[in-house]
């Protein structure tokens, strides 16, 4: 039997309509969960001490948020450079040929390698080969290598879809190859670049076992690069598999997500004022 | 009149594909020359080998001789970046920088050095005026240019290639893409520039080659088939396949 066109029409908004409402809800759902469940939990004590240990989860998380702060500050500050550095490389410099192509297929499959191998990879060179030990820099590195083949992907893809006439304007009027760079490819790709950069500093929030087997699981207070430190996400693992503290497992997940949360706006906030400054009103 | 820009036999390749086939043409200094030809017949190409934009292309190799005011833009040591500053380009279609107005125009100086704000606030005023553009916009010089309409769009390119001062402007079928209003402008706009600049522009609209420019060359198939003066050779074509294409039998 032959469904009419309307029929068909209808069908699919109807389908695609749900799914993105099963979207929303998933997340809705579990978001709402951890904070409803986490929210009692949460008080100035439980921000402003640092975890206690013992089988209750006792204390606070003080030092993990400073941890994770460490890690995200200094994992952005050294990754932000090398992968654009290497983005501009591949898009604008390299020349096509297989070298590149195996270079770049290389960059894709290390984008998809487990992150816990990254992890070993740093615990084998950053902790134990560079004696870094277990450290804030140590787990940074980590995140570096691990997130480099993402952002480098990434920022390249968005400074490849700057249009060959915006490059060719530049050069007409007597910009050389960098200064075309400079000032005309990077900012018109500069929303796709802060995307890149916003989803890694959410994954360098999120990321728990390679930072759990190269910063150690200190929950001391970090007091610079070298100390042994504990991020959030961390902890949460570590008060859901090693105690019994559920509930504050909760809680620090609901941080967790609020700093994702606030993180995302200030990045995203902080972008349109730059592009709105630097493109004009429209 | 002192030819400008002299071409001597000059032949262009894509890899192995024969673009252009012992080019031969002086341009003619504070002269509007419009090349025509159907489509693929190689006058973008010559276009921008005046000004050595096909460099960007991968693979392009150009031999025969092409001199700006006598020496050649593609003898070893010459700078592209001062060749270019002195043949601006306005393309087929508008292509403003996502900046502002302001930052479009002063793009140009601002690549060349140019730091200092009364500077760069006259050049901007100045190449604005001098594109027509200027009554438009004063008012929203911080608007972004991609706000602009395609007609003022593409004087805005105009204007972004007149802020370097250049001597050549080339205009690769800049009004392509406009309506016909704006395509008046803009051919209005040559008349006034060519009084301080020499302008070569391709068009694949005859009307436009007819009552633009002072000199035409008609391409085809690479070569430049015949060259001379607008008039003559809109009326008195003297190769058959000049008359078919300008009497529409075929491109």
């Amino acid at each position: 039997m032959r469904v009419s066109p309307q029929k068909t029409e209808k069908l699919a908004f109807g389908a695609i309509w749900a799914s993105g409402a099963i979207a929303v809800l998933v997340l809705v759902f579990i978001v709402g969960y951890v904070v409803v469940r986490g929210a009692p939990e949460i008080n100035a004590e439980f921000l402003f001490t640092p975890p206690r240990g013992g089988l209750g989860g006792e204390g606070g998380i003080s030092s993990c948020i400073v941890s994770t702060l460490w890690i995200v500050a200094v994992t952005m500050l050294l990754l932000t450079p090398l992968g654009l550095g290497a983005a501009i490389y591949m898009a604008e410099y390299a020349p096509e040929n297989k070298l590149i192509g195996f270079i770049r297929y290389s960059v894709e499959l290390l984008a998809g390698v487990p992150s816990i191998v990254f992890g070993l990879f740093g615990y084998a060179v950053f902790v134990t080969a560079m004696s870094l030990h277990f450290s804030i820099l140590s787990g940074a590195l980590t995140l570096v290598c691990l997130l480099l083949p993402f952002l480098t992907r990434t920022a390249e893809e968005a400074m490849r879809a700057v249009p060959r006439a915006q490059r060719e304007a530049a050069l007409a009027l007597g910009a050389t190859k960098w200064q075309v760079v400079a000032r005309v490819v990077v900012p018109a790709a500069m929303p796709g670049i802060i995307t890149g950069v916003i989803l890694s500093i959410g994954r360098a929030v999120s990321e728990s076992a390679p930072l759990f087997v190269t910063m150690g699981g200190s929950s001391h207070m970090p007091d610079g690069l070298m100390s042994s430190g504990r991020t959030l996400a961390v902890h949460v693992f570590y008060l859901a598999m090693e105690t019994n503290a559920l509930e504050k497992a909760l809680a620090t997940g609901a941080v967790l997500v609020v700093l994702i949360l606030v993180t995302n706006l200030l990045t995203n906030s902080i972008s349109r004022r730059l592009q709105a400054r630097m493109m004009g009103a429209k | 009149m002192d030819p400008k820009i002299t071409v001597r036999g000059v032949d262009f390749f894509y890899g192995t594909v024969q673009a252009l086939k012992g080019v031969t043409i002086d341009i003619k200094e504070h002269q509007i020359t419009a090349l025509i030809g159907p489509s693929g017949c190689g006058k973008s190409t010559f276009l921008r080998s005046l000004n050595r934009m096909n460099d960007t292309i991968f693979g392009t190799r150009l031999e025969g001789d092409v001199l700006l005011d006598g020496t050649n833009v593609y003898e070893d040591g010459v700078d592209v970046v001062e060749l270019r500053k002195r043949v601006g380009m306005v393309f087929q279609q508008p292509n403003p920088f996502p900046k502002t107005i302001y930052e479009n125009v002063v793009f140009g100086p601002r690549v060349l050095g140019e730091t200092d704000k009364g500077k760069l606030d006259h050049i901007a005023e100045t190449s604005l005026k001098a594109a027509g553009l200027w009554n438009e916009v004063k008012d929203e010089l911080l608007k972004s240019g991609l706000a602009l309409s395609g007609g003022q769009q593409q004087r805005l390119c105009i204007a972004r290639a007149l802020a370097v001062e250049p001597e050549v402007i080339l205009m690769d079928e800049p009004c392509s893409a406009l309506d016909p209003l704006s395509t008046l402008k803009i051919e209005e706009l040559m008349q006034e520039l060519k009084k301080d600049y020499t302008i070569v522009i391709v068009t694949h609209n005859m009307q436009q080659a007819a009552r633009a420019s002072d000199w035409t060359g008609f391409f085809l198939m690479g070569e430049l088939i015949e060259y001379g003066f607008t008039a003559e050779i809109f009326t008195r074509p003297e190769d058959k396949r000049t008359e078919d294409y300008i009497t529409g039998r075929f491109g």
